[in-house]
């Protein structure tokens, strides 16, 4: 079993707090993403697992064992860096091979594994190449390879595709899942791309400040984000805040955006939201998906609303576009076909079956 | 330029590229003209070694054109390499050097290692100052050393003076410094991820050393063995200070004090010992030419 | 940090942590073990014999009684001893200068010409700098002598009247910059031209398309990139030249009548030859405070890049 857990991880440098207090419980065979800006404590926490990193507090167990004092190699992990760091001077099969060198196992052990790696990963006739001689996403895979061909109980990945092109990135990103379900090794895989975490994780821990905001499957962070920052870190447009009120008239509850512009709020959100009715510093937290033209055939919670384009981006299968309601940027997801053009008025749909309201002076999703 | 070769027409324009490369062309006779000037500014000592190591004494007192050899011979090289202390400075000079840059490079590269990768209390404060002992210069040392050599012949009763071998204790005063102040430069180019992997692979500090850390800084080591080899070949004044003996001397000492009896210069053999002894580097320079002027350009140009 | 905490284990935040204190303690100490011997070395033959120079130079020849500052007053009444300072900032002034514009022309030229040939012609123009400079000085010395000077005979066929380049003074002087400029050039040339190398070509044509000319081009684009470059290089060079010994000695020996006496040579001649111990020690020292001045350059200059990087 090679479950990870964390408890009340603190990493200080000097007296600054990168990470202020993590629990985390990281099941076997689990892919586990931690993602959030640069600067958020997931990289650091990521080397303390590897114990690259003292821990200034709390415990860390690998399967079970606290490993707090376990020098690195003594963890049975494995780890692929953002730059790859293979040794220049040995040749791939080398580079695949040498920490089961150092670990004295038989040479025909270690020829085994090294060609089921290579086997996996598709880079059995790069063996006898130099890393000079290896394009960016074959050396990925040699880096991967290193860490596969130790059979480790945890998989660590810093920011493992970030040196590679766009393109690249997304093919590389897919071979990762794939070979993840060849060997089934619990991993923990840091970035800063949402997508990425999104794409790859069954479960996404999001990061802010050296403390986690939220841990969730993507479409439970997707679609229930515990807090503004998750709700607006992931997705792509991100999602749109506008500053609202509350108002309540005869037992009905409506968000007020605007003077001019108020929608009722969906019927099985009342009895939730009632309490906050008149609070200030509210916001709507809607995602450009769920503001699109308007259609002939209305569903229930949907409302139609006149607006300014701003700017119109064609997008080939949809436009997004852009406008402002009460001084924040809004953006909408139109079909390309529906005549999105800027400085022209347009007739929108929200669908409020989606909304978030969130209380902007806790920064909690309400 | 190019509205006024356009209103000149068409063909004005090729005549303007013309000039162009013509004042090129010139530029570049000049050049190669200049250089070969300063050839034979920098290479005319070394020719002149040659030519007249080559020659009878006989003709080097003939006043006959110096800059040619009449009779060319090689008895000098023959008188030279069979005659006992030549070939004894020679030995010296070979054995110092050779375990001054033993001694150097293991002194340096471990101490590199430890400053660049592993830090400790005081360690930024010595990288510093191990770069300003390399600007000490030995002018500054030789009579302290002296006087301390004194003292510890009537303290211990061991004598440092007149020997070789207190050459490879005095000589690593010049070159560990710089050494280590290389190698500090090129381990710290090394990524930071590349130890950690091998921490991670399981590697101790020494392995991490001695597998990853030497083999990807080879160059700057060939680099730092040069200088150390060049800089203990060349010394002078220690070996002049400290060593009297002809048995105890070291080539640059050697040729000067053994072959110029009094007044009387054998131009013959002090030149074709000069040019023995310059051989060795030499040599070197002309196979690692790169590695030399890596070497060179290496202190001012990292940290 | 570690050491501080791994003295005091009483202190610290629980039984887990200890251990681990010591581990990074080991390593420290594993660390600073490494680096023993380049300390030792340091402070037993560089850093103590500095410091006892100082005292030596408080002696009297004897070195049986404290004479305070006497050696220097000795030394200041002497005439011999102004003119080995002046001829040592002549001699080093003169051929850093020389040896800097040497450098930068022939790093010109050699940058000028198609990237093929240059390895050959660099590879040539080092070679005086190669040469163990006791070995090249004797080469000079056989050029210059007296009686059978090679320069001499090539003069003649102009008309020139032999040069007595050792005999009188001033060509003493001129012949000893000489040489230390034939010697040291190559190496500035080397330095400039790795850092006209580092110049972006692209540069030089956002200059021609600026309409700079050669000259300007120089002048506005190459010097400045290269300041700091050829500021490094001459304070070392200062720093080597100043301290020289081996082209002075094999040279001239500080002759005619002590007038090419720089304070290397001379501090030999009245220490180890003239047997006055204390009294060379005081004249090496007075390479102090140059020496001082351009290391501090140096060091402020490395401290600032150490720190942009």
């Amino acid at each position: 079993m090679a479950q990870v857990t964390l408890r009340k991880i603190v990493k200080k440098y000097d007296e600054v707090l990168a990470v202020r207090g993590i629990d985390l419980d990281i099941v076997d065979k689990e892919f586990l993403v931690l993602v959030g800006p640069s600067g958020c404590g997931k990289s650091t926490t990521l080397r303390m697992i590897a114990g690259l990193e003292e821990i200034s507090g709390g415990d860390i167990e690998i399967g079970g064992h606290v490993v707090n004092d376990v020098p690195p190699k003594d963890r049975d992990i494995a780890m692929v860096f953002q730059n790859y760091a293979l040794y220049p001077h040995m040749n791939v099969y080398e580079n695949m091979s040498f920490g089961l060198k150092l670990k004295k196992t038989p040479k025909d052990e270690i020829d085994r594994r090294v060609k089921q790696a290579a086997g996996i990963l598709d880079i059995t006739e790069l063996l006898d190449r130099k890393p000079k001689q290896l394009s960016g996403g074959q050396r990925q895979r040699v880096a991967m390879g290193r860490a596969i061909v130790r059979d480790p109980k945890v998989f660590l990945f810093d920011e493992p595709l970030s040196n590679l092109d766009a393109k690249l990135r997304v093919q590389m990103r897919t071979e990762i899942k794939k070979v993840h379900q060849k060997v089934r090794t619990t991993t923990v895989y840091v970035t800063h791309d949402q997508i990425e975490a999104m794409t790859l994780a069954d479960r996404v821990v999001v990061m802010n400040a050296g403390l986690i905001e939220q841990v969730g499957t993507p479409n439970d962070l997707y679609h229930s984000p515990a807090t503004k920052f998750v709700a607006g870190f992931i997705g792509s447009p991100a999602m749109n805040f506008i500053p609202c009120q509350l108002e309540q008239a005869a037992g009905a509850l409506s968000v007020r955006l605007s003077d001019k512009l108020s929608f009722p709020v969906p019927s099985d959100r009342t009895a939730r939201y009632a309490s906050h009715a008149g609070k200030a510093n509210l916001v709507l937290g809607l995602r450009p998906e769920h503001i699109a033209e308007t259609r002939p055939h209305t569903e229930a919670n949907q409302h139609d609303f006149d607006m300014m384009i701003d700017v119109d981006e064609p997008m080939g299968m949809e436009t997004l576009i852009y406008f402002t309601i009460g001084g924040a940027d809004v953006c909408g997801r139109v079909n390309p076909n529906a005549g999105a053009m800027s400085g022209k008025a347009m007739k929108l749909r929200a669908d409020l079956s989606n909304m978030h309201l969130i209380d902007d002076s806790t920064g909690k999703v309400l | 330029m190019a509205n006024t070769a356009i209103a000149a027409g068409a063909t004005a324009r090729p005549l303007k590229y013309g000039s162009m490369s013509r004042d090129r062309r010139w530029a570049l006779r000049w050049s190669y003209f200049f250089l070969v000037l300063f050839a034979i500014f920098f290479l005319m000592p070394p020719i002149y070694m040659l030519i007249t190591s080559l020659k009878t004494s006989a003709e080097i007192s003939a006043a006959t054109n110096p800059w040619w050899i009449y009779n060319p011979t090689l008895e000098n090289y023959i008188e030279l390499l069979t005659q006992n202390h030549y070939l004894t400075f020679f030995r010296n000079s070979a054995i110092v050097s050779v375990c001054v840059v033993a001694v150097t490079m293991v002194i340096s590269v471990i101490a590199a290692f430890a400053l660049a990768r592993m830090k400790f209390w005081g360690s930024a404060t010595l990288a510093t100052g191990v770069f300003l002992t390399y600007l000490i210069p030995e002018t500054l040392l030789f009579i302290p050393l002296f006087k301390m050599f004194a003292w510890v012949n009537e303290t211990f009763g061991i004598q440092l003076m007149n020997h070789w071998w207190t050459l490879i204790i005095l000589y690593p005063t010049l070159t560990v410094p710089f050494c280590t102040w290389i190698m500090i430069g090129y381990f710290a180019s090394i990524p930071k991820e590349l130890d950690e992997a091998a921490l991670i692979d399981g590697a101790t500090w020494t392995q991490t050393l001695t597998k990853i850390f030497i083999p990807v800084a080879l160059p700057g080591i060939i680099a730092a063995t040069i200088f150390a080899f060049t800089v203990s070949w060349a010394q002078f004044l220690y070996p002049l200070a400290f060593t009297t003996s002809a048995t105890e001397l070291v080539l640059p000492v050697g040729i000067i004090t053994t072959l110029i009896k009094g007044d009387v210069f054998n131009w013959g053999q002090i030149m074709t010992g000069a040019l023995l002894g310059a051989a060795p580097p030499l040599v070197i320079y002309a196979f690692l030419m790169d590695y030399y002027i890596a070497g060179l350009t290496a202190g001012a140009t990292k940290g | 940090m570690a050491d501080i905490a791994a003295r005091s284990p009483t202190v610290s935040m629980g039984d887990n942590r200890s251990s681990l204190h010591k581990l990074m303690q080991r390593k420290s100490t594993i660390a600073f073990l490494m680096a023993l011997p380049l300390i030792l070395l340091v402070l037993i033959l560089v850093a103590y014999p500095a410091g006892y120079a100082v005292y030596l130079a408080t002696l009297n020849k004897g070195m049986t009684r404290f004479v305070g500052f006497g050696n220097f007053e000795f030394l200041f009444g002497r005439e011999t001893f102004w003119m080995v300072v002046y001829q040592s900032c002549l001699f080093a002034i003169t051929a850093v200068i020389f040896k800097a514009i040497i450098g930068f022309v022939v790093a010109h030229f050699v940058h000028n010409i198609p990237s093929k040939g240059q390895r050959k012609w660099r590879g040539m123009l080092l070679v005086p700098w190669v040469i163990p400079p006791a070995m090249s000085t004797l080469a000079w010395l056989w050029l210059f002598d007296p009686s059978y000077s090679a320069i001499n005979w090539i003069l003649a066929h102009f008309g020139i009247a032999g040069i007595p380049w050792t005999g009188e003074t001033d060509w003493a002087r001129f012949s000893v910059i000489l040489v230390n400029v034939w010697i040291g050039s190559p190496f500035f040339m080397i330095m400039y031209l790795a850092a006209l190398k580092s110049v972006p070509e692209q540069l030089y044509e956002a200059a021609s398309i600026d309409g700079a000319t050669w000259w300007q081009r120089i002048w506005f684009v190459t010097l400045p990139m290269m300041r700091n470059i050829i500021a490094i290089t001459a304070l070392f060079s200062l720093i080597v030249t100043f301290a020289n010994f081996d082209i002075v000695r094999v040279l001239t020996a500080g002759g005619p009548l002590n007038s090419t006496h720089i304070f290397g040579t001379w501090a030999f001649r009245v220490g180890i030859e003239g047997g006055d111990i204390p009294l060379g020690a005081a004249v090496s020292l007075f390479m102090v405070p140059i020496l001082a001045v351009a290391a501090t350059f140096i060091l402020r200059d490395i401290t600032k890049r150490g720190s942009e990087v």
